[in-house]
């Protein structure tokens, strides 16, 4: 229990909240490297999926991506990347490691979703004379919707994960607290680091799901049935 | 290049380093499958009672659903250091971080395969006058197998990569030489803990493979039969933490 008492002391302590090193630089490096590199992989794997899902093709690669990226240890990729001559730009190994491990998720859900349509509505759809443009945007989009955003949310989780690691390859985020408490033996500071990171990713997993919930494009049709 | 030079030009691909360093390779290799054993075992012995437990009622399988999902959400770095108060630094610590991990995937599939079994098994076993443990043990676990295994499979393959992350209190297995190649700028030494990484986790992924085949024999009849192979895409759903 002294380690709960102590990690609450470190907490509400001004003074590491202050300062680069302080919790709100590097909360705000975290929330950095997660917004962009969501934002880069969403465009790469979401038009891909829902094209391909769309067309119907690549089903192979949309599903093996996941199950191959599982294989993979994120640390490994993030050292290995920081070791490359890219390693001398700063943040950009962090980032481009960030996208790699965010798109599978993304693209594979993405896929499912827009493959587990319903073949008859989209055939009623084709039937009723859409065009295969307003078939996407009116019928698979919106049923598609709920897991794109299951996608989403993983591929955040894994990324707010993904960013804490950054720092045992010494890059910038809150696991920064974690790994810097390790080393010099601090227990309540890596404590206190530990209840940042866990509470900033179950956070921004709540807030993912509130926001999937109140953009839902079926929301307002079954509330009207 | 010359082998000789590679430690010196400090090369990826390093054959000097494969020899000189191999004890070093063998013992972290040694220590990631113990860890990763450990871990997808204790998972699955803590994941039956739970999916036990949970397919109870509705009343359970929420709390224990929401529960293992949310212990997903938790970044890996953030898990471990929460341990540590518990444990110190030691092998327990990694070993039950990975355990809660695992129970997300693990309660999910054992459900999935007992409430899969169909009701005429069941009502058939009853009929013969079966108990509630011989029908659980005899007729629901040999029908559940494939899904649980299947399970175990996703469970493994994550933990392997998982396991590296326990460098962070020196027992990650191959985890440990990425982290000390880090430290040496040692790239040979990295490129070959993270390749070896990947290939455990693609050899305990066939060696399960294998098992499943050997243990549920009738389930290669199955895929054989047209519009028998019904793939597992709704367990691609779940991701791993990362």
């Amino acid at each position: 229990m002294n380690a709960i008492t102590g990690a609450l002391e470190w907490l509400t302590t001004g003074a590491n909240w202050q300062g680069e090193k302080g919790v709100l630089n590097r909360l705000a490096e975290h929330l950095y490297f997660t917004g962009v590199c969501l934002a880069v992989a969403c465009l790469i794997a979401l038009p891909l999926a829902l094209w391909l899902g769309h067309i119907g093709k690549g089903g192979a690669l949309a599903v093996n991506l996941s199950n191959v990226g599982r294989a993979i240890p994120t640390l490994a990729i993030l050292v290995l990347l920081t070791m490359t001559p890219l390693g001398r730009h700063g943040d950009l190994p962090t980032l481009i490691a960030l996208v790699l491990f965010a798109i599978p998720p993304l693209l594979t859900n993405a896929y499912i979703g827009m493959r587990e349509v319903d073949r008859s509505v989209v055939e009623a759809a084709r039937g009723m004379g859409m065009s295969g443009r307003q078939v996407f945007l009116r019928v698979e989009l919106p049923l598609a919707y709920p897991l794109i955003m299951t996608g989403l949310r993983s591929s955040t989780v894994q990324v707010v994960a993904t960013a804490a690691l950054a720092a045992m390859a010494g890059e910038g985020g809150l696991g920064r607290i974690i790994t810097y408490g390790f080393a010099v033996q601090n227990t309540p500071q890596v404590v206190a680091g530990a209840i940042l990171v866990g509470g900033l990713a179950l956070l921004v997993e709540l807030v993912l799901v509130l926001i999937g919930k109140w953009c839902d494009p079926m929301r307002r049709r079954t509330a009207a049935v | 290049m010359d082998q000789e030079n590679c430690l010196v030009t400090n090369d990826w691909v390093c054959v000097k380093y494969l020899e000189s360093r191999s004890q070093e390779l063998i013992d972290a290799t040694v220590q990631h499958v113990w860890i990763t054993a450990a871990s997808v075992l204790i998972g699955l012995l803590v994941a039956f009672p739970l999916a036990l437990l949970a397919r109870r009622g509705k009343g359970f399988a929420g709390p224990v659903l929401g529960l293992t999902t949310a212990l997903y959400s938790i970044p890996s770095l953030a898990m471990f250091s929460l341990l540590l108060p518990l444990f110190g630094l030691s092998p327990a610590l990694v070993i039950t971080g990975l355990v809660l991990y695992s129970l997300t995937i693990l309660v999910r599939n054992v459900m999935a395969g007992l409430a899969a079994v169909p009701e005429e098994s069941r009502e058939a076993a009853l009929g013969l006058g079966y108990g509630p443990g011989r029908l659980l043990w005899e007729v629901e676990l040999p029908l559940a197998l494939p899904a649980i295994l299947a399970g175990v499979r996703i469970a493994t393959v994550s933990t392997v990569a998982l396991t590296t992350v326990g460098a962070i209190v020196d027992y990650g297995g191959l985890g440990g030489l990425i982290m000390d190649g880090l430290d040496s700028d040692f790239k040979a030494q990295v490129l070959t803990a993270s390749v070896l990484c990947v290939v455990l986790a693609i050899v305990a992924d066939l060696l399960l493979l294998l098992l499943q085949r050997l243990l549920t024999p009738w389930t290669r009849v199955r895929d054989a039969a047209p519009g028998g192979r019904i793939r597992d895409s709704r367990i691609a759903k779940v991701t791993e933490p990362a």
